[in-house]
């Protein structure tokens, strides 16, 4: 209950780093997206492209996060604003389950299904848009399920080199060795990660269904 | 039900003698890697006619069907489709004029029945209210109850996705049906009814049909000319009634390890 009085007290500044926790995952998310699908449809139809760009993924997975934050730091542009920097190694991690998901999702498209197709007369664009991309969905969602999940966990790391969020609760609390603190930016954080799993394995679920 | 009452027996569409071939092999190959998959393959397929490739499993049958709608390019040789070289025609023109159905169908899943039929009007840029009653029309047309319109493939019978499957090659009412082992997949009865209808069909739509099936027994009931493969190369282009009395080696081996009863179902189709 100490926890909660806590939190109450400090609703602004709870409220205001939540903000700040959920803007960082949700641009990098995004930005993931964006370059993680295509590529996952790049490699699905450009087989040999397909381990190198899976094996660099994974490579960027096994930099330990601080280290990461740490090596972007001198980086001139990045540098300026830790922000950009959290967003930019936080986009980094999110990459490989996304790109693994859109790679299986639309590698695992029935070959006898795009073959009809393609001897119906549909055109490249069509079948990705008509026929992979949709039978795809729920696989590649269930990629950016993984990857916010993640990026929520990991962008409580971001306040160590100053660029806010729920993080610099723990910081701060794991120095002033008290716990209510701590608490009041890890239950945050966890509320915000249920939250998009449920969100979207709901979304998934239904364009499953459709 | 009207059609069948319409059409009292099912006769067979031959060739016109002097015919311009709707779709001509001109001296084909087809080498993948080492293995020569087609040979010298010259072949005619005319106007209205049901053509049935013929041949054992690793024949050359499919990859032939392929070539015509360019789903696979030659090594060497030309396809003629409608009298001109069918890589003079934009890939994707050529393949909308040509009805191409597969074994299993080859349905989209997560397309209603009603979207896969009309799926070739749809991006050929029908309007709306020309895409539906044309569906509803083929769907009448194959026997498919109004109801299952909103349904998706998984919810079908084997035989109901297959009558979809030709009946959305049919949508835009093509000239040219290639058809791959169309009927292989389903239970005896449900096959013999698909292959009466589809005679019934042929009867009235007199499209030029490519069928491939390694089922003796189907080629002879529904053929206007087998054209029997082997190793990539052709042996020989009879008529069912032809076929079952050639004395051929392959043929007759052919006819051999079928059995008896053949002569019969040789003119079932005929008579």
């Amino acid at each position: 209950m100490n926890v909660l009085r806590f939190m109450l007290h400090n609703r602004g500044q709870v409220l205001e780093l939540t903000l700040e926790h959920l803007w960082l995952v949700g641009v990098s998310t995004v930005f993931a997206m964006l370059i993680g699908i295509p590529l996952g449809i790049l490699i699905a139809h450009r087989q040999r492209l397909n381990k190198p760009v899976l094996a660099a993924a994974n490579i960027i997975q096994t930099i330990p996060s601080l280290a990461l934050f740490g090596f972007l730091l001198p980086v001139p542009w990045l540098g300026d604003r830790s922000e950009r920097l959290a967003i930019l190694a936080l986009t980094l991690y999110a990459l490989l389950p996304i790109i693994r998901n859109t790679y299986t999702g639309i590698a695992g498209v029935d070959s006898a299904v795009l073959e009809a197709g393609r001897g119906m007369g549909l055109t490249e664009s069509q079948l990705l848009f008509q026929v992979e991309l949709p039978l795809a969905v729920s696989v590649i969602l269930s990629g950016v399920r993984i990857a916010i999940v993640v990026a929520v966990g990991l962008a409580t790391i971001a306040a160590a080199i100053g660029a806010g969020g729920l993080g610099e609760f723990i910081f701060r609390g794991l120095a002033m060795v008290d716990n209510r603190v701590i608490l009041a930016g890890a239950i945050p954080a966890a509320i915000l990660a249920l939250v998009a799993d449920v969100g979207v394995g709901w979304l998934e679920r239904r364009l499953r269904a459709g | 039900m009207g059609l069948r009452r319409e059409l009292r027996y099912a006769g067979r569409n031959m060739p016109e003698p002097a015919a311009t071939p709707v779709i001509e092999f001109r001296d084909v190959s087809f080498r993948v890697g080492q293995t020569q998959v087609l040979s010298s393959f010259s072949l005619q397929v005319f106007k209205g006619e049901t053509l049935v490739l013929l041949g054992r499993s690793g024949s050359g049958k499919t990859t032939t069907l392929k070539l015509i709608n360019r789903l696979v390019s030659p090594t060497t040789g030309e396809i003629y489709v409608n009298g001109r070289p069918n890589t003079e025609v934009n890939v994707t023109r050529l393949r909308r004029g040509i009805g191409y159905v597969i074994q299993d169908a080859g349905l989209f899943p997560h397309f209603t029945v009603e979207r896969n039929i009309g799926l070739v009007p749809s991006i050929e840029g029908w309007p709306k209210e020309r895409i539906h009653p044309r569906t509803q029309e083929l769907m009448q047309l194959f026997g498919l109850s109004p109801e299952i319109a909103t349904r998706y493939p998984h919810q079908l019978s084997g035989g109901q996705r297959q009558r979809v499957g030709v009946a959305r090659a049919l949508a835009a009412d093509p000239e040219i049906l290639v058809m791959d082992e169309p009927f292989a997949a389903l239970d005896p009865l449900t096959r013999d009814d698909l292959q009466r209808e589809f005679l019934l069909l042929q009867q009235r739509l007199h499209k030029t049909v490519v069928f491939v099936t390694h089922d003796l027994r189907e080629a002879l009931r529904l053929a206007s000319r087998i054209a029997l493969m082997e190793a990539g190369k052709l042996v020989t282009v009879l008529t069912p009634q032809e076929f079952v009395k050639s004395s051929d080696p392959w043929v007759a081996a052919y006819v051999r390890a079928f059995g008896d009863g053949l002569e019969s179902a040789a003119n079932r189709g005929a008579s």
